[in-house]
């Protein structure tokens, strides 16, 4: 992929040159490279696992994944050699905070009018770590500490100059994302306008969408009845109005078995689809969750506890859940977990009992399904879009290293180039959100 | 699972209610008495003893004795086991994990202030007084969790967070209770420092007022350690009476007790090393996250460093902190041992090897991994001799694999201190 550098180094003088802008412009959108990594262990996710195989890529998009003999290589293309390298489906991390996220403040328990996507800082190095974990899709959410904290965003994690470069558009023009909620602990405080008791947090929830359901009998009534007239807009209810409308999915932050079972009430009350996040007692209520078909987002920590919620959080959670055909994905949580080590929840998965194919599904399938973007990610399939990691290994190893990220046929981490290698591994200036510039000692 | 118990010298089964069986019944009582303290076999496809070059034994074995110590160790061709013996199989074996710096048992797993949160005491930022021993909780899950992963050895105690925060203890993961100081294997076995932004609050609110409290501290215990020696000399002279405090920090300005200093930031590494210059007392770097920066001079002060978990969050003082940082100390030869370190979250507690783990991943040999949480955390706590490596005579602590120890899809199948079979969860 050198050679791809280098065509933009020797663009970089055009740039420069308004003169030129514009015919550099159109070169490059003539110009649908084509790449082929040839003899690399694949693992495809949606199909088994290929030796010796052959992905091809044009341009931001998969051509093909096969055998070396099943897939052909155009005489264009551009061939790496990949021999000893496997190459799984770019990471997708169903809960992390990372790029500075923040959302509501301590004015309310419920903000649904709060957008993350004002927030974020795509210049903070935790993003440049995810993408040295191989993380290229994240749903970036703000905390626990309200019943309802405001609207997540799906981010595929392009090398953008501000947030908007890395956001996902949905058909209807909307971007992805969807709305963080919680409950347990974490959201009962006892001041103010938050609840101080699960009951009331609960209650608290309830009336929020029952006001919502009168919003859309208002707004419908209004629509058909004055279609020429303004309506006047509820930020908030408007977006709880997209969850009963099945156009935004819950991300509800959840762990004892009760408040499990209490997402599991409003859901069926209200008819919205919801995620359960982190669901450290699943293992205890595994068959009301897979009853309820709700998918679940996990986490993996290195000792339970820390709270009274995890206590009784089991390494297998996993297990339990897939077995019984529970959609099941893993998530960082960054900064609980670092994401660059995100593969590793795959391993402790399977340690704990849960199949390979299910944890690997875990770290790339089943959260595209949980973001509903399993049409263009989570697998390498023909006409999915080319996000991929090379790995030095086996992905369940925990020798193994990520030497390289790719978004969209983009490589967006190089372990081999020092600046990437710096975040990767950390050192001096790794952690240096916003560096001065002709600063440092350290380069 | 590849572990395979050996029959056990008895048929329960047999449904006899005569005399003689009943006589039976009692030997075999006593017999699995005998079992419960040693005279067990472990025979592994790897055994790393953790002598000599680091690398593993093919086909070893271990024999633990009677006594709770190590009989024999070496290869099977070598070494018969003795009728009589219980055998444990397992793929890889090796001594029981030693955490080289924890909060266990002090920072107990609900994290709930005045119930199981001991770990660290705010009301003065001095106390080098404040026991281990006293604020130790064997009964707690999370020692539990460790012991059953292989951990059977903690160095643990007050946490970071204040100039000097108090005093840990080396004990094994099977003590319940502190009966007595003979539960423990060192029950005061350094004091622990802190220099940072984690040590300072109102007051010390700076890096340099934090130094010059430390400095006038020590130089109180110069003081007293002086007048000490004076009634010794001079028998007209009264010998001071005992004063808690004081009497630690002459305890470690003797070179009785090491002095443990978390500096995660290189000036606090250099502000450690100018400290241990000028008042001559053992120190133990901890955490040390930009040693990468200091390695020529903390290799010529000759100080080890408990090195931060590698899995740590790179943030305040630990923002560049790098995984390679192990690997870095090795390659200068400096020596270091993993800690599990101090959690005010989740995971409530690290788990020592795992954190080993992910420095192999960047760098650090496997052997040498195993070595910075088995003998080289022995060595730094001077209890070599007794812990850390499978040599006869030295205590049988093992850990029991059914793979790589360091890999995140191995289990730890069985977990043996003093002989005894403390743990076979699988987990």
């Amino acid at each position: 992929m050198r050679s791809r550098k280098l065509i933009a180094i020797a663009m970089a003088p055009f740039l420069l040159l308004p003169f030129f802008f514009s015919s550099a412009q159109e070169s490059r959108e003539s110009e649908v490279r084509v790449w082929a990594y040839t003899n690399a262990t694949i693992y495809p996710v949606s199909s088994p696992k290929i030796e010796k195989g052959t992905l091809l890529i044009k341009g931001d998009t998969i051509l093909a994944v096969g055998t070396s003999e099943g897939v052909k290589i155009p005489a264009e293309a551009e061939v790496v050699d990949a021999t000893g390298r496997t190459i799984i489906p770019g990471l997708i991390c169903t809960h992390s905070h990372i790029g500075s996220v923040a959302g509501a403040d301590s004015s309310s328990p419920i903000q649904p009018e709060v957008r993350v996507l004002d927030s974020i800082d795509v210049r903070n190095t935790s993003i440049n770590k995810a993408r040295a974990g191989g993380i290229t899709t994240a749903n970036l959410m703000s905390g626990s500490g309200h019943l309802l904290s405001g609207q997540t965003i799906y981010l595929k994690l392009r090398k953008g100059n501000i947030v908007d470069d890395l956001t996902i558009k949905l058909s209807d023009g909307s971007l992805a994302y969807g709305v963080k909620m919680a409950n347990g602990t974490n959201s009962i405080r006892d001041n103010g306008p938050f609840p101080g008791t699960r009951g009331k947090s609960a209650a608290l929830v309830r009336q929020k969408f029952i006001d919502a359901q009168a919003y859309l009998k208002k707004r419908k009534k209004h629509q058909e009845e004055k279609p020429e007239e303004a309506f006047e807009r509820d930020l908030a209810l408007e977006t709880l109005a997209e969850i009963l409308e099945g156009k935004r999915t819950v991300h509800h932050h959840t762990h004892r078995h009760d408040d499990i079972l209490t997402v599991l009430r409003l859901k069926e009350e209200f008819g919205f689809k919801v995620v359960l996040h982190h669901v450290s007692e699943a293992w205890k209520v595994a068959d009301e969750i897979a009853e309820a078909d709700v998918p679940c987002s996990i986490i993996f920590l290195d000792s339970p506890g820390g709270k009274l919620e995890a206590r009784d959080f089991e390494w297998k959670n996993g297990a339990e859940l897939s077995k019984r055909g529970v959609v099941t994905a893993f998530h960082t949580d960054d900064p609980i977990n670092d994401s660059r080590w995100f593969l590793r929840n795959a391993a402790v998965g399977v340690r704990a009992g849960m199949s390979r194919q299910k944890a690997l599904e875990g770290l790339t399938l089943a959260g595209a399904k949980m973001l509903d973007l399993d049409d263009s990610i989570g697998s390498l399939d023909p006409g999915k879009q080319a996000d991929f990691v090379m790995l030095s290994g086996d992905p369940f190893s925990i020798y193994t290293r990520v030497l390289e990220t790719h978004i969209e046929g983009e490589k967006v981490f190089d372990l081999k180039d020092p600046t990437d290698r710096l975040y990767a591994e950390g050192g001096y200036g790794a952690g240096h959100n916003r560096e001065a510039s002709g600063c440092c000692f350290y380069r | 699972m590849p572990v395979i118990i050996a029959k056990l010298p008895a048929a329960a089964s047999t449904a006899n209610f005569s005399p003689i069986y009943t006589m039976f019944k009692i030997i075999l009582a006593l017999s699995f008495a005998a079992v419960a303290h040693g005279q067990l076999a472990v025979k592994a496809g790897l055994l790393f003893t953790m002598t000599g070059d680091l690398k593993p034994i093919k086909n070893g074995i271990v024999l633990c004795g009677e006594n709770g110590k190590i009989r024999a160790v070496g290869p099977a061709s070598k070494i018969k086991i003795p009728a009589g013996y219980q055998t444990l199989a397992a793929k890889v074996a090796m001594p029981g994990i030693i955490d080289a710096h924890s909060t266990v048992g002090l920072s107990g797993i609900l994290n709930l202030p005045k119930h199981d949160q001991e770990q660290l005491e705010t009301s003065s930022p001095i106390q080098p007084e404040l026991r281990a021993v006293d604020a130790y909780n064997g009964r707690d899950p999370l020692v539990k969790w460790l012991r059953d992963l292989g951990v059977t050895t903690v160095h643990t105690g007050h946490a970071p967070g204040a100039l000097m925060s108090g005093q840990l203890m080396v004990v094994k993961t099977n003590v319940s209770s502190i009966t007595s100081m003979k539960d423990t294997l060192v029950p005061a076995s350094a004091v622990a420092s802190t220099l940072g932004a984690k040590a300072l609050s109102k007051s010390p609110g700076t890096r340099a007022k934090a130094i010059a409290m430390l400095r006038a501290e020590l130089m109180k215990g110069q003081s007293r350690r002086l007048k000490m020696e004076e009634a010794k000399d001079d028998k007209e002279k009264d010998a001071p009476a005992p004063n808690l405090r004081l009497d630690v920090l002459v305890d470690i300005l003797n070179k009785k007790t090491p002095l443990l200093i978390n500096a995660q930031r290189h000036q606090d590494i250099a502000a450690a090393l100018r400290l241990q210059e000028e008042f001559g007392f053992d120190l133990i770097l901890d955490g040390a996250a930009e040693a990468y920066l200091l390695l020529e001079e903390i290799k010529a002060a000759g100080v080890p460093v408990m090195v931060h978990p590698t899995m740590g969050r790179p943030y305040g003082d630990l923002e560049n902190m790098t995984f390679t940082l192990a690997a870095k100390l090795h390659k200068a030869d400096i020596p270091f041992a993993f800690q599990s370190g101090y959690e005010t979250y989740v995971p409530k507690t690290r788990v020592v090897h795992f954190e080993a783990a992910m420095a192999a991943a960047y760098g650090l040999p496997q052997e040498v991994a195993l070595a910075a949480c088995t003998i080289q955390p022995a060595e730094i706590l001077g209890l070599d001799k007794k812990i850390g490596s499978l040599e006869k005579g030295k205590h049988a602590d093992l850990a029991l694999f059914d793979g790589d120890p360091l890999e995140t899809t191995t289990h730890t199948t069985h977990v043996i201190i003093d002989g005894e079979v403390v743990s076979s969860s699988a987990k």
